[in-house]
């Protein structure tokens, strides 16, 4: 999995933006002063509607890769393109929620979101307000717009600042960490709210270290360690290497080895030595019900029956090698 | 499919453009719908093109859903920006030095600093009235010094001894923290990512931060003449102007002449703009920018106290911060003025140019 190669003609060659990759990078570096290298030789590929989870410990790269993609920092080498276009056409088609949201405490929440709408060059001073009120209220902010940002709860903070990437029509939606500091109800709502975005074919690209989210919203990934892509792909080609598994709990190993080999399943074995510890196989294209019925029918005592899906966590581990450890 | 007929796809989808300022809703409209018609052909291509271990999910969504945005986007920057593109980003520059000044003008801690500015010439008229009442009750009018005796006998000098009081120290602060604050505050408070990335563009949002730094700067020498005016003609009699060359003008005259010298004030405040805003792309610390400006005029002032280093005093910016008083002679003496101007062209250009270099090539991971 960790060889996951690029369709390396399309990034910066001669098709229309439009066919381009919602974002490229290819060999994307960035050595800080004194040495340390934050993002070492990244190859992102990042399709065109995809809601593409960024994933990685903290301290991985995630939020430098980001900031490079902005503009914000310039890589070490290596080079970077947003919707096929150079980067000062592409970021007024791009939200961006980098690193927590920031604003002027002293402004209300819809003075903020005016302030940073006045910064984009490209967007038209005659539909601000209603622009910022359709955000603020697409976040749930409706209510709270005249409020001084000092007076705002984190998941406010967090909901504006998601409120700000939406203010203009967005092709790509760049997340870092959308969901931090939001509890289970604004997380909830953020997920649906990335779906209905995502819905209307805007590209997501969403950083995070919560690999249950990322498995709830995205339709692609990627996975970093240490400055360095570790694996990307659909969503389904990263679980690829592990399909389905029925797993039953029978005193009867040997009686139920034999069914489920009869049945045609995959890579049958017995899960222990002792007789109780059950069996497992591939489910391959087997209905579980009918696996289960034909189980029963041969008189196999069946004390317990699931199916048993790879988690993106199981994926994960099985690429970093390790838990959600800090790298230096 | 040739780069020819990309080209072509793109032109015939131009008349029927939906501008990019539209939001994402508007893509379901007749227009736009037309829009993604012809453009199915380009983002077919894309799916074609898309890596293939992405897989099935995207193929059949991406075309449609993606194309029409993209489609009229594409078309925008092929035509739209060749006519629109110069005015609108004029415009838009405006927008955002009027979105920057009302922050500058509407927040407390800079309202404050105007309101403490404004308020120095008043206590000072009012002190020098009392030293005059007293002086005038014990008869020794006669003794007066050469500051005192002239604002007592012209309301229109208290404006020019504020303007001198107030520019060796108190107006370079205020100068320095909002120019200071400029990049450094945002940068501190996170906000600096957010305008570069909506994209303020990083020579655009210095440019509008000095301008801002610039109106500031004229303001609170604005500010002190007009508090001072309007003290002096409660206080002291108004009349025509006695000038430090003995020769008595018009109080018509009198005004131009502190217009002039606030016009001067405020061009030797901007050049220290420019060195606060300098200060201020080398760090995230508002107050280190600002403390950082203070000692520098501080010290500058320690040395040309110094006799000795008489020579190096032409370089140092606060012996020309008061150099308005040629405005105070007859004729004027523009010669003064004149090259304390051009001392401050060059702190601006000087300084301009460090913040811009810093400003541009800098990481900002804050």
């Amino acid at each position: 999995m960790t060889a996951v190669t690029l369709d390396a003609g399309a990034p910066f060659g001669a098709a229309p933006p439009s066919a381009r990759p919602a974002i490229v990078t290819r060999g994307l570096t960035k050595r800080f002063r004194g040495g340390q290298v934050a993002v070492d030789a990244l190859d992102l590929s990042v399709p065109r509607g995809s809601v593409y989870g960024f994933l990685g410990p903290n301290g991985s790269g995630k939020t430098t890769t980001i900031r490079m993609l902005l503009g914000l920092v310039a890589p070490t080498s290596g080079e970077h393109e947003l919707l096929g276009l150079p980067l000062g056409e592409a970021l007024p088609r791009v939200g961006a929620l980098v690193e927590g949201p920031a604003f002027y405490p002293y402004l209300s929440g819809e003075a903020n979101l005016r302030r940073f709408d006045a910064a984009d060059p490209t967007a038209p001073p005659a539909t601000a307000r209603r622009r910022v009120a359709e955000a603020l209220d697409r976040v749930g902010l409706a209510a709270a717009a005249g409020k001084r940002y000092r007076t705002y709860s984190l998941g406010m903070r967090q909901r504006l600042a998601i409120a700000a990437a939406l203010l203009g029509p967005r092709e790509l939606l760049i997340l870092d960490e959308p969901t931090n500091g939001l509890d289970p109800q604004g997380t909830r709502e953020v997920r649906s709210l990335v779906k209905e975005i995502a819905a209307g074919g805007t590209t997501v690209f969403v950083s995070s270290h919560l690999l249950a989210e990322v498995e709830q919203m995205c339709t692609h990934a990627a996975v970093m360690r240490a400055g360095r892509l570790v694996a990307q792909g659909s969503m389904a080609s990263l679980g690829g290497g592990q399909v389905p598994r029925v797993r039953v709990r029978t005193p009867d190993t040997a009686d139920a080895l034999r069914v489920l080999r009869s049945l045609g399943l995959a890579d049958v074995r017995a899960d222990g030595p002792e007789p109780g510890d059950g069996v497992s196989a591939e489910l391959g294209g087997h209905a579980p019900e009918r696996v289960n019925a034909a189980l029963v029918g041969e008189g196999v005592a069946v004390r317990g029956f699931a199916v048993e899906r790879p988690s993106l966590e199981d994926v994960f581990v099985r690429l970093t090698g390790e838990g959600f450890d800090v790298d230096g | 499919m040739s780069t020819a007929e990309t080209r072509e796809a793109r032109a015939r989808r131009t008349p029927g453009l939906v501008p990019v300022s539209e939001t994402l809703r508007t893509t379901g409209r007749p227009v736009a719908s037309d829009a993604a018609g012809t453009a199915a052909g380009p983002a077919g291509d894309a799916a074609d093109a898309a890596p293939s271990a992405d897989g099935a999910p995207l193929a059949g969504a991406a075309p449609i859903a993606d194309g029409a945005p993209t489609a009229h986007a594409a078309g925008a920057a092929g035509v739209g920006e060749v006519s629109g593109a110069p005015a609108r980003r004029f415009g838009s520059f405006w927008r955002l030095l009027g979105s920057e000044l009302g922050l500058t003008f509407r927040r407390p801690r800079n309202l404050v600093m105007l309101a403490v500015l404004a308020s120095v010439p008043v206590i000072l008229g009012v002190a020098l009235r009392l030293v005059t009442d007293d002086m005038d009750a014990e008869g020794r009018g006669g003794g007066m010094g050469g500051l005192v005796a002239s604002v007592a006998g012209n309301s229109l000098m208290l404006a020019f001894a504020s303007l001198s009081f107030l520019v060796v120290l108190l107006m370079p602060v205020a100068v320095s923290v909002v120019a200071g604050d400029a990049i450094a505050g945002e940068a501190g408070g996170g906000t600096l990512r957010y305008l570069l990335a909506a994209p303020a563009g990083r020579t655009r949002l210095l440019t509008v931060k000095y301008l801002n730094a610039v109106v500031f700067s004229f303001a609170t020498a604005a500010v002190v003449a007009g508090s001072a005016l309007v003290t002096g003609l409660a206080l002291f009699p108004v009349g025509p102007v006695t000038l430090l060359s003995g020769t008595t003008v018009s109080v018509a005259d009198g005004l131009l002449r502190v217009l002039i010298s606030v016009g001067y004030v405020g061009a030797g405040m901007a050049a220290l703009a420019a060195v606060a805003l300098a200060l201020s792309t080398f760090t995230e610390v508002p107050i280190g920018a600002i403390a950082g400006t203070v000692v520098l005029v501080i010290v500058a002032q320690v040395l040309r106290a110094v006799p000795q280093l008489e020579p190096i005093s032409p370089y140092l910016l606060p012996t020309w911060l008061t150099r308005f008083d040629g405005a105070l002679r007859a004729p004027v003496d523009f010669g003064a003025m004149r090259d304390g101007l051009l001392a401050f062209g060059a702190y601006i250009l000087l300084f301009g140019s460090v913040a811009w270099a810093r400003f541009t090539g800098k990481d900002i991971t804050s």
